[in-house]
């Protein structure tokens, strides 16, 4: 195998293969020095950098991280590559491409064509030589919309996922979250629950009364109950009103397993999805959940650094043409992101490998309370992904998560973001929330109906 | 709950009786107003704290002493909060010198025994601080009857779950309860949680473990946690396993009862479409 050897000054580096030099020249984080890959020092960092800069691009197709006769993701990186798409960037290393990312050279329509020559594995190592604000600018060029019954993903649009959970499924509970959202102009993304109990009676009477939530409004949006995937393709089966199709996906074989899924699992769940032809505009189905350090949490990292492992979940994600891709990235705790410093900057990682390899992606900014981290990095995060061009984010009730008890973005948060921003929701959204008298937005200002729309007048009169 | 007061500024705070969620905040301009953001910021603080505060094991043990208990010491291989936090492997196992104790221990009272009770601060020692003694009053009485010999209490400082498994392999017990603070929640610095296994040994999966979770005053009552947990110890000593392959069906019925309850009988669906 090969030898990676880089000198600065009179001090020479050595490392023992590419895997190797990925994992030195990745930031600083937890996880990998849990997994005893990290660079040993700062300057051993920057020296893996430097070395990983001068490796070319084709060298990438050469040299697989995890073999191909074990895993069957690395198949699916080397047998869909496009060879075509990638001869742009072919003669380029990878420090070569950072420059080129960055010129004028690479506008939005060239990076579309890229999207399918480029491995996961190519966009992990330049991101791992870009800053904050590469990291941004990068992907504030690209834009990779899907549809079903909203648009996502367009230049000056940012959406929400209206998250009502409650700790036991309380539908009432639930549906006052909703309302909460809806009034504050949240949920174009999706309505969608994490439930609390997995039994299959549970999870179809909540996409039940999903549907008809969405019917009853004529809400332009689309329900998730985020349960395994195999109960979704049950409750297909069984003739329930399912939109998307959820599930927890990462960059190994072996991680997924550890999830319960397969490439060929998730196939069957996509098609369950697609026969049910329920989208309006468009049938992107798929809602995945990523997040940097599941491979290592399952002993499942074959020795690569944990963003490598992330940014391969995105191929398995990108096959299956997804609606929206999530990650998730401070729930998984300080053993893998430490502090809001390392949440910060794994959250604008995954964005921008995400959207390079042709991925809608969002992120829950979000943090749990043993980690290092508060609203102040919330605030800040939500703010460098509005800038990069992020297709979404969660919107709870007040940040706060009494189900899975952690913290994510709030509707106000949202709010927020469309006020400094001038970010609108999604397109058939906006109309909506005209329609009902919630919100118009001029000029990037938010501006509220005087008084509550009468159709939720008439729920809450319900109430008594 | 008692019903809200109707306030014109924020017209659907009576929607706050359906869900402990933090709705119907109100806005000032689009952002969140005074009092609701310092709210927000007290509860997190209480969770922070909770997460940073000391097992305080010195009164525990005393408490312990008073109510009969023998108890002992240990310290996982994780030296403070900070390698705690960062390194899981080392709060799973013991340091050499408290691995040390137990051997000695194991070797003056050989022949091993049926139960050891672990306390360890987990991610929140407050919880352990509240809830171990009045939680191991209600199980005692309800273990009373089984016989079961039992090894003096063993507290461990930086403990995570799978530290019972190093604690019953060397004392030899058949079965180990670890009693530790949860992760805190915005809500609920205070969660003890439970975990049970039969047969314990260094290795085990969590898929070897039953969990019980979320034992606090707003929770899962002490005397339904007992329960559940003796429930689960019966059927593991008769089947001779713990985990996944050991349902607490205790548990399971009461969620499969919650499970067929109508969804559509909320306000925003009724009055149903004619």
């Amino acid at each position: 195998m090969a030898v990676y050897a880089h000198s600065v000054g009179a001090q020479t580096y050595r490392f023992d293969n590419l895997k190797d030099v990925m994992a030195k020249a990745s930031p600083a984080r937890s996880g990998d020095f849990l997994a005893g890959v990290a660079a040993l020092n700062d300057g051993e960092r920057v020296a893996a950098q430097m070395a990983l800069a001068d490796i070319p691009l084709s060298h990438f197709l050469q040299e697989v991280l995890i073999p191909y006769e074990d895993d069957e993701v690395t198949r699916l990186i080397i047998d869909t590559h496009d060879k075509q798409a990638f001869a742009l960037v072919s003669h380029l290393t990878v420090g070569g491409f950072r420059d080129w990312l960055l010129s004028d050279a690479a506008d939005e329509q060239v990076l579309r064509t890229l999207a399918p020559g480029l491995t996961p594995e190519m966009a992990a190592a330049v991101s791992k030589i870009m800053r904050v604000q590469d990291l941004v600018l990068v992907a504030q060029k690209i834009r990779v919309v899907t549809q079903f019954r909203g648009t996502l993903g367009l230049r000056g649009r940012l959406s929400t996922r209206l998250q009502p959970n409650h700790p036991t499924d309380e539908p009432a509970g639930i549906a006052a979250s909703i309302l909460d959202g809806l009034l504050h102009g949240n949920g174009d993304a999706m309505i969608g629950i994490n439930p609390a109990t997995d039994s299959i009676a549970s999870i179809c009477a909540m996409l039940e009364m999903l549907d008809a939530i969405i019917q009853r409004y004529e809400i332009p949006t689309q329900a998730c109950v985020l349960t395994h995937v195999t109960t979704s393709i049950e409750a297909v089966n069984r003739g329930v009103p399912l939109d998307l199709v959820f599930q927890s996906i990462a960059g190994t074989e072996a991680a997924n397993a550890s999830f319960g899924i397969n490439l060929n699992v998730l196939k069957e769940g996509y098609d369950a999805g697609l026969s049910l032809n329920r989208g309006t505009l468009g049938q992107n189905l798929m809602y995945f959940e990523t997040g940097q350090g599941s491979a290592l949490s399952a002993n499942a990292h074959h020795g690569v650094d944990q963003q490598t492992c992330e940014t391969r979940a995105y191929a398995v994600a990108r096959h299956f043409n997804p609606f929206l891709v999530n990650t998730v990235v401070g729930f998984i705790g300080p053993e893998y992101l430490y502090n809001g410093k390392q949440i910060i900057r794994a959250g604008l990682e995954d964005h921008f490998c995400g959207k390079l390899l042709g991925v809608p992606m969002g992120c829950d900014i979000c943090y749990t309370n043993h980690a290092e981290a508060d609203q102040d990095d919330m605030d800040t995060l939500l703010t460098l992904l509005g800038v990069a061009g992020i297709n979404f984010i969660m919107g709870i009730p007040g940040s706060d998560d009494i189900m899975l008890n952690y913290q994510t973005t709030s509707f106000h948060d949202a709010l927020y973001a469309r006020q400094t921003l001038g970010l609108k929701p999604a397109p058939e959204f906006e109309q909506w929330l005209a329609k009902m008298g919630i919100f118009t937005q001029a000029d990037g200002r938010v501006l509220f109906g005087n008084s509550l729309p009468p159709a939720f007048r008439q729920a809450l009169a319900q109430l008594g | 709950m008692e019903k809200p007061p109707y306030d014109p500024h924020n017209p659907w705070l009576e929607l706050r009786r359906l869900t402990p969620a933090r709705i119907a905040l109100g806005r000032t301009g689009t952002s969140l107003p005074t009092r609701a953001q310092l709210d927000f910021q007290y509860a997190h603080a209480q969770a922070r704290d909770a997460v940073h505060l000391p097992f305080d094991h010195g009164v525990l043990r005393s408490q312990l002493a008073e109510r009969g208990h023998d108890s002992v010491l240990l310290h996982s291989a994780a030296i403070d909060r900070n390698s705690y936090l960062q390194r899981p492997d080392l709060g799973r196992k013991l340091s050499d010198a408290s691995a040390h104790v137990l051997r000695d221990h194991a070797s003056a009272h050989p022949g091993g025994v049926d139960l050891v009770i672990v306390v360890a601060d987990g991610l929140s020692a407050l919880a352990v601080h509240r809830h171990t003694l009045p939680f191991l009053a209600r199980l005692e009485e309800q273990i009373r009857a089984e016989n079961w010999s039992v090894a003096p209490i063993v507290l461990v400082e930086q403990g995570r779950v799978a530290v019972a498994d190093e604690v019953g392999e060397l004392l030899g017990a058949k079965m180990t309860v670890i009693l530790i603070g949860e992760r805190p929640g915005l809500s609920s610095p205070d969660s003890l949680g439970l975990y049970f296994t039969y047969n314990p040994k260094v290795g085990l999966t969590d898929a070897y473990r039953n969990c019980i979770s979320n034992v606090r005053l707003e929770g899962l009552s002490y005397g339904m946690a007992a329960h559940r947990l003796l429930y689960l110890m019966r059927e593991a000593c008769r089947r001779q396993l713990s985990g996944v392959n050991l349902k607490d069906e205790a548990h399971v019925q009461t969620l499969e009862s919650d499970a067929g309850a109508d969804m559509k009988g909320n306000f925003l669906l009724s009055p149903p479409d004619a």
